[in-house]
This record gives structure tokens, C-alpha cells and sequence, in this order.
């Protein structure tokens, strides 16, 4: 399925949880926060959340800023 | 005068009070504009201060997972983190900024709203920052605001419920100084939450003088940041602002105009 993740088409497999997805891109031990179609997806529930086809994903974390 | 009713006799004391939080330090810094992220650490630490802004950005990518961040050097654990919305233009995206900021943060809700009118001059919208503060207010979050010199903004943004009220001294990132100390003591005057010039210091004196007229604190980056040895500009900002909020407590002088008064005694002079 394609998604979009931070602007960028991605290809996954189906069955994927939230959080495979910020597994595979890398940021899971960061500090980071997740946000679906415009809605924050808390923490708690990125292991019960499955990604779907289109679904448009932004990835944040904290970086240096005045 | 809010603050000179409080007889400060000892300035370990003089605690600074933002919101729900207490702090010593009243130099807040940023974390951005620095050559790596040891100089960042080294500025901070060098600077006395307690809160830090951040910005909130797309992470990279793939990145790997071994690559430091901002957060192994500046650990949320050892600062107060103050999350930003710059960048943002509208009520909107500084909503969506701070509402994954208090995510990312695990519900920290001390934040700094930010709203920008234009990338020239990077100047606060202060319509859309209003409507931004009813918002955030509402949801909770404890919001410093950025805003422009004008009193009856900032009377606005106490009235919604703001935690602190953060005027410009100059545009970011200009390092013009003060340009308006006259409307910086309208804003202090009419408070009843702290004042903070943020925005436009550019040496220590500046630092100094906003402390003098009363604000309760500043807020810089690139003062700091693109000084040529960042880490003793730091300590200069401590000291400044130190320096100018003892002198707001200790009270100044009166000024004398077109006479001197000198200091030694005019009586018992060698004849």
C-alpha cells in the first residue's frame, strides 16, 4: 500500500501498525509524535492503530529553534 | 508597579513564576544556530538558563537511530522545554504545532505560541495569534506569547489567559536592541503575568536595559548564538541579566537634569 509520510509516497506491506511504521523509518527510541489525516495518534495507541492505503502520515520530533 | 511593591531585600529570593512553574534563572535561550550540538549544550549551560525553546519539525526519514539530537544534549530531564511555533503563519498550524508538541512532550503544556505575520520581517500576526491563544488556553496549555510592543495586545493576551506576555524588543534574529522602551513600560506596567522581551537583543546591554525597565525576563537566540565565541556571550547574558534586575530591585537614582551633585564633601576644603 502506498502512504504518505512526511510529505514523501512510501510502500508498505499491508497489516502494519503505527508503530511498525515509525519502526521502520527509524525514529521509535527518539522522542517523536505522530499524527494521521490531521489527528495526533497518542502513544498509547500506535500499537492498536493499522495504517491504511492513502493515509497521510507527519512524523515530528524537537530540534534546536529559538 | 507590580514589582517594585515587593520588597526583594535578597536577590536569591527573587524567584521567577511562570504560570505553574518556578524558576531561577531569568534568561530564556534558544536552541537553535549553533555550529554543533556541544556548542548548543555549552551555551546553555554557560547561560544559567532553565528554560530552552525548541522547535517541532518533520523528522528525517531513515535516519539512523545512532545519529545524536538536540534531546542527548539538552535532555528534557535537565531543562524546562519550551516548544515554539515558528514557522507558523496562522492560528492553525501553531494549534496543530503545540497540540504534537504537548504529544511529543508527554503532556507538557508550557509553550511558546508564535504566530508570524510575513518571512521578511517576521513580525507577529497578532489576529491570528489572539485567536491561536483562546484555543490553546482552553486546551490547557499554558501559553507564552510572542507579540508585538502594542499595550493593548498585550492586554488582550493577559485577558485570555496567557501565562506570559513576550513583546519583541526588535525583529528576530535582528539583534537591534530596544526600540521602544517606552511602550515596554506601558506593557509592564499594565501586566499582571510576566513580561518578557523576546526577540531582538543583540549584546548584553540590551539584555540589561529590558531587565531594567522592569520586564521579568528575556528571551534570545541569536545574541547569543551568532556572538564569535557564543559560550562567553552566554555568561555575558547571565550577568546582564543578573546585573539589570538587581538594579530594578536596588531602585535607581533619580536622574538630576542640567545639575551636578557631587559625591565628596563640599565642606572642610584646604583654604
Amino acid at each position: 500500500m502506498k502512504i504518505w509520510v512526511n510529505g514523501e509516497i512510501k510502500n508498505f506491506d499491508e497489516n502494519l501498525t503505527v508503530y511498525n511504521l515509525v519502526e521502520e523509518i527509524g525514529v521509535v527510541s527518539k522522542k517523536f509524535a505522530v499524527e494521521c489525516n490531521g489527528e495526533i495518534i497518542p502513544k498509547s495507541n500506535l500499537k492498536d492503530t493499522l495504517v491504511k492505503e492513502g493515509d497521510k502520515f507527519e512524523i515530528v520530533g524537537a530540534v534546536g529553534g529559538g | 508597579m507590580k514589582l517594585s511593591e515587593q520588597l526583594v531585600v535578597d536577590s536569591t529570593s527573587d524567584k521567577f513564576i511562570v504560570g505553574s512553574r518556578e524558576f531561577n534563572s531569568r534568561l530564556l535561550v534558544g536552541t537553535g544556530k549553533y555550529k554543533d550540538f556541544k556548542e548548543t549544550k555549552d551555551a546553555i549551560t554557560e547561560s544559567g538558563a532553565e528554560i530552552v525553546t525548541v522547535a517541532i519539525r518533520r523528522t528525517n526519514i531513515g535516519q539512523n537511530l545512532d545519529e545524536p539530537s538536540l534531546i542527548d544534549f539538552v535532555p528534557p530531564s535537565d531543562f524546562t522545554y519550551l516548544p515554539n511555533t515558528a514557522g507558523c503563519f496562522n492560528a492553525e498550524d501553531s494549534i496543530r504545532t503545540l497540540r504534537l508538541a504537548r504529544e511529543l512532550l508527554e503532556g507538557h503544556n508550557l509553550v511558546k505560541l508564535e504566530v508570524l505575520g510575513d518571512k521578511e520581517t517576521l513580525y507577529p500576526n497578532v489576529i491570528e495569534t489572539i485567536e491561536a491563544a483562546k484555543v490553546l488556553v482552553k486546551d490547557g496549555f499554558e501559553v507564552m506569547v510572542y507579540t508585538s510592543d502594542d499595550p493593548i495586545v498585550a492586554k488582550i493576551l493577559e485577558d485570555i489567559g496567557c501565562v506570559a506576555i513576550m513583546p519583541l524588543a526588535s525583529l528576530i534574529g535582528s539583534g537591534m536592541g530596544i526600540l521602544n522602551p517606552w511602550n515596554l513600560e506601558i506593557i509592564i506596567k499594565n501586566s499582571s503575568v510576566p513580561v518578557i522581551v523576546d526577540a531582538g537583543v543583540g549584546t548584553a546591554s540590551d539584555a540589561s536595559i529590558a531587565m531594567e525597565l522592569g520586564c521579568d525576563g528575556v528571551l534570545m537566540n541569536t545574541a547569543i548564538a551568532e556572538a564569535k565565541n557564543p559560550i562567553m556571550m552566554a555568561g555575558a547574558m547571565r550577568k546582564a541579566i543578573e546585573a539589570g534586575r538587581e538594579a530594578y530591585l536596588a531602585g535607581r537614582m533619580n536622574k538630576k537634569l542640567y545639575q551636578g551633585d557631587p559625591s565628596s564633601p563640599t565642606s572642610g576644603l584646604i583654604k
